[in-house]
């Protein structure tokens, strides 16, 4: 009897307690507690890393810098909790994050049967093969019969099955669980191929002793647009996400970087840079921001390029082409709806 | 003797007049000759095992040694140097970020607060596990848990010393009630007092004591913990408190009031058919969804008392084993002495059961402090979970076997630490009471 009133309880709680957690008003809740809470992952190569002072870096903890700059004009008012693939859902369902930014995949029933909003993409990825020079393989069309790492419960195993099956072909899967694991297996020749998402293949490869040793296919099998997420029902919160994402895009579209952005905002003549950047118009106002929100989140980490550039881009070990992460104008995905 | 001799002497003139002086064992017999003769090289059969298992050994010092020390990097910037430096291990790895697999994030210039922390806990520990110190250094392992609170999470001092007044309280409300009412009654009054002490006074008086008198150290949250620290942090909190509440639950298994039994028997039996890593989920995630929204229920304090909870109901079946092994004459002499049942289990019964199971309560104790390495799967930074943020830095991005070993270094020195102590406690303690 005890132990039925007490899980009746606990029930109660646990329904009061995603009601409220799913309507409560992020942005005040945010302002209240005077920094944002940002979902990070535990490590992956230029996308999530933490450096000597023990401070997150990187591609993703760059999105939430930029966030909470829009928010409190301070890019440091930003605390990273790490998320597993495992638990990374349930933070932010729950609201101990408020919201995620770490490679996840956007997906069908992550939007409608999970409950989350998804901002515009900020990397579009997608699974691809490496393997060994000395193969003299160059199409994933003749690894008929290879042994393939793969990790295990992830989207790549699935996607792996279907695009064998598809083109006729058999595989021998050795199972692994971290990358770390699966650099160390592929280097000792326990599989011919690795796959993996391609930007974590080519910072694998960059880590590699001898790189120009092993080649990247060309095909992609799958696309794994990754994007910034937050949940359902707060649209206000949504909307700060969102249009964050889409103004470090704008910002490098109209050639807006962390260095110039004042400058711009004071002397720019292009009208959309002036709203922008809050020279003009009321659109911070419009959900509750300061006028110059995105003026802060520019100079946070400079635009789109210049955070691409300085965690993933070409210089860096990681050394990641633009491709479909180029802006439209360039040939690639990139595409903001205006300012206006 | 000596007289039969001195007879002998002068009839008997082949008879040695003298012991010939000890002379050492032949070599064949003793020594490390000797030695490998009877154990390596016994028949055909032995010394055959010995020499594919001597070569096997030296193969692997030989292909090991050089990786692991000879053309071992110790010092460079990132991986790319440490690969021009030498052929060997990147141990550069394990020096660049040391602070962090030792503090997590702690803040840099606040090191001396765990260190000093370490450094207090086994001073609180000694007086434990050696009995030729004065007892009075009891105290200050009794206070040593709120120090070593209020040491690594900074903030007012004015909470562990408020902590202490109700523990002052609440003995002294046991104290006076255990005279006029029966002890359960008086230990249920006590824990009542405790909870609305927690409740209406713990906040408040804090919070106005310190506007009073603002004493305190500069505050940590918990995300800055991390690597060894949040180990020894889990593991030795766990340690702590599975014995007590361990015991506690032992006694009340073999209790023969049906509720207490009832109680104990649920909650033992629960968690032990329940994965630890469920219970750390259950932690990190379920309990975000019960408590209201804005309660930031700290999650390494939600999975300190998970982990407590679970190595509690292991070292209660331990103890369980120590009191069933005790013959039925002690608690039968307990009666007969006259002692109620608490001076009974505290003088007589607990001791020796306890003694019985020392190897068993050491071995739930290593097992609690390698599994809070599973509290990674929860991302709490410990060293297993900040090896992939290190890793994952353009600097060390290709390093594989080096931090492992530098970790599962530093777990062995641990463990062997108390096992071996366990086996001292264990001969010394020792009354030949062997069946």
């Amino acid at each position: 009897m005890k132990t039925k009133l007490l899980t009746m309880a606990l029930g109660a709680a646990a329904f009061a307690g995603v009601s409220t957690a799913a309507s409560a008003a992020t942005l005040d809740d945010v302002k209240a507690k005077g920094f944002l809470q940002c979902g990070v992952s535990t490590g992956v190569p230029g996308f999530a890393f933490t450096d000597d002072n023990g401070d997150w870096q990187g591609f993703d903890p760059a999105i939430c810098r930029a966030v909470a700059a829009a928010v409190f004009g301070d890019p440091t008012a930003v605390k990273f909790t790490p998320t597993t693939g495992k638990t990374r859902f349930t933070a932010l369902a729950s609201g101990e994050v408020d919201m995620l930014a770490r490679n996840t995949t956007e997906t069908f029933s992550r939007d409608v049967d999970l409950k989350f909003s998804f901002a515009p993409v900020n990397y579009y990825d997608g699974q691809g093969f490496m393997v060994r020079k000395d193969l003299g393989v160059d199409s994933a069309k003749s690894l008929d019969g290879a042994t393939i790492c793969i990790q295990t419960g992830t989207t790549t195993e699935l996607n792996l099955a279907d695009y064998f099956r598809a083109n006729n072909m058999n595989y021998e899967p050795v199972p692994i669980e971290t990358n770390a694991e699966a650099q160390e297996k592929y280097l000792a020749n326990a599989c011919d191929v690795y796959t993996t998402d391609a930007s974590g293949l080519a910072a694998t490869r960059a880590a590699f002793e001898n790189a120009a040793d092993h080649v990247i296919l060309p095909e992609i099998i799958s696309k794994e647009p990754l994007a910034p997420l937050v949940r359902h029902g707060d649209d206000q919160w949504f909307d700060i996400v969102k249009w964050t994402v889409n103004a470090l895009i704008t910002a490098e579209e109209k050639g807006v970087t962390g260095a110039n952005a004042d400058d711009m905002a004071a002397n720019s003549n292009d009208p959309e840079v002036r709203r922008l950047l809050g020279s003009e118009g009321e659109l911070g106002a419009m959900f509750g921001l300061e006028a110059n929100w995105a003026l802060n989140a520019i100079k946070a980490g400079g635009n789109y390029g210049e955070i691409f550039a300085r965690y993933i881009g070409e210089e860096t070990p990681v050394g990641l082409a633009r491709g479909l992460n180029a802006l439209y104008t360039d040939g690639g995905l990139l595409y903001s709806a205006p300012f206006r | 003797m000596s007289d039969t001799h001195s007879q002998a002497n002068q009839s008997i003139h082949y008879v040695a007049q003298s012991m010939l002086p000890e002379q050492p064992a032949p070599l064949s017999t003793s020594g490390p000759v000797a030695w490998m003769r009877e154990n390596l090289f016994a028949n055909w059969r032995d010394t055959i095992l010995t020499v594919i298992f001597g070569a096997a050994i030296l193969a692997i010092i030989v292909n090991l040694l050089p990786w692991l020390f000879l053309d071992a990097v110790f010092y460079a910037d990132d991986i790319r140097q440490c690969r021009e430096l030498g052929e060997g291990a990147c141990f550069a790895v394990v020096t660049s970020r040391f602070d962090q697999l030792i503090f997590g994030f702690y803040p840099g210039h606040l090191y001396w607060r765990p260190i000093l922390t370490f450094v207090l806990m086994l001073l609180a520990f000694a007086p434990v596990l050696h009995d030729n110190l004065p007892r009075k250094l009891l105290w200050f392992t009794a206070v040593f848990p709120l120090l070593a609170y209020w040491l690594l999470w900074g903030g007012s001092i004015w909470g562990p010393i408020l902590i202490v007044a109700m523990v002052a309280v609440c003995f002294v409300v046991f104290r006076l009630l255990v005279t006029a009412i029966n002890p359960t009654l008086s230990a249920l009054a006590t824990f009542v007092v405790a909870v609305a002490w927690l409740m209406f006074v713990q906040g408040p008086w804090t919070d106005g004591l310190s506007a009073i008198a603002n004493v305190g150290l500069e505050p940590v949250e918990s995300a800055k913990f991390g690597g060894f620290l949040i180990t020894f942090v889990i593991g030795v909190t766990g340690i702590v408190g599975s014995l007590p509440l361990g015991i506690l639950l032992a006694l009340g298994r073999k209790s023969d009031m049906p509720v207490v039994k009832m109680i104990c028997v649920g909650f033992i039996e629960f968690i032990r058919g329940v994965p630890l890593i469920t219970l750390l989920f259950v932690a990190s995630t379920l309990l975000n969804y019960f408590l209201p929204p804005g309660t930031s229920f700290d999650l390494i304090l939600r999975v300190l008392i998970m982990v407590t909870l679970f190595a509690s109901a292991y070292m209660a079946e331990v103890i369980r084993g120590g009191l069933a092994a005790l013959p039925r004459g002690q608690y039968e002499a307990a009666d007969a002495l006259g002692l109620n049942y608490w001076q009974g289990t505290q003088l007589i019964i607990l001791p020796q059961a306890l003694k019985i199971s020392i190897p068993g309560i050491v071995n739930t104790f290593i097992g609690l402090f390698k599994d809070t390495t599973l509290v990674s799967i929860v991302g709490i930074l410990d060293p297993i979970g900040i090896m992939q943020p290190i890793r994952s830095t353009s600097e060390w991005n290709g390093i594989i076997w080096e931090l492992p070993i530098f970790i599962g270094l530093v777990f062995f020195v641990a463990c062997f630490v108390m096992s071996r102590y366990s086996m001292y406690f264990e001969r010394k303690l020792d009354t030949g009471h062997r069946s």
